[in-house]
């Protein structure tokens, strides 16, 4: 029993060594871009991270199958979107003090969905289901950000009403 | 190519900029935290089984003191005397 257990250890430390050396680049931008922090000085981000893998970690034996990468994936949004509930009262209210990162001028919802979305390539679906939002709201919420992101933020915002349902 | 999908492109272009290093000392903080939260998790299954248990003895010491399944002694009949 107990050598089986060391044995199963073993093979986890194993496989999931592989699993942060694949993954942890593409999942610490996803979450650096998250919390719009500059890439060098992502304190933040590199919490995320690391409580995103320690889960992972502690579920790697109960995943069955099911893609280790999604399920970081998907703690670090969730957490990311409770975080940011917690700390600041509202999703949509707060902006970062120091701009640093490319999506500074995003709030931390607007953030959250083009970066599943559009970074991350999630279906419009999955992550509405993810933050328990309708899909209409989630397609609107994205293509308000990327239409804030790529126009100047300074001028008032453009119509959007003309985008082709994707 | 359609207008939604060239935005797409350009933003997926903007988000894809510089990529931050991954520290060296994540791969073991990581490890540290997970075998933690395991065995915090361990820790909690075995207290609730021994909660369990101990409910479930506590229950068979009383059932078997108390026997609430014994009808009680009638104590509303007057007592038969006389006749």
């Amino acid at each position: 029993m107990r050598e089986r257990h060391a044995s199963q250890g073993a093979r986890r430390a194993r496989e999931f060594e592989a699993f942060v050396a694949g993954a942890a680049g593409r999942l610490l931008h996803a979450a650096t871009l998250l919390t719009a922090e500059p890439p060098h000085d992502n304190p933040h981000a590199r919490r995320l991270l690391t409580l995103a893998l320690a889960h992972t970690y502690a579920s790697w034996n109960r995943l069955r199958g099911e893609d280790p990468y999604d399920t970081a994936r998907q703690y670090l949004a969730v957490r990311f979107a409770r975080g940011a509930w917690h700390h600041y009262g509202t999703l949509s209210r707060f902006r970062p003090k120091q701009p640093g990162g490319a999506l500074a001028v995003l709030s931390p919802q607007e953030r959250l969905i083009l970066v599943l979305r559009i970074y991350e390539g999630v279906a419009e679906e999955q992550t509405a289901a993810l933050l328990g939002l309708p899909v209409e709201r989630v397609r609107s919420i994205c293509d308000r950000a990327s239409a804030t992101l790529l126009h100047p933020p300074r001028k008032p915002a453009p119509a959007v009403a003309k985008v082709a349902p994707s | 190519m359609s207008r939604t999908t060239r935005r797409e492109a350009a933003v997926r272009e903007l988000l894809e900029g510089p990529v931050p290093g991954v520290p060296p000392e994540l791969y073991a903080d990581v490890v540290r935290r997970g075998n933690r939260m395991l065995r915090r998790r361990t820790t909690l299954r075995r207290l609730l089984w021994l909660l369990l248990l101990a409910a479930a003895v506590a229950f068979t010491v009383w059932a078997s003191v108390a026997r609430p399944w014994v009808a009680p002694p009638s104590e509303t009949t007057p007592p038969l005397t006389g006749w």
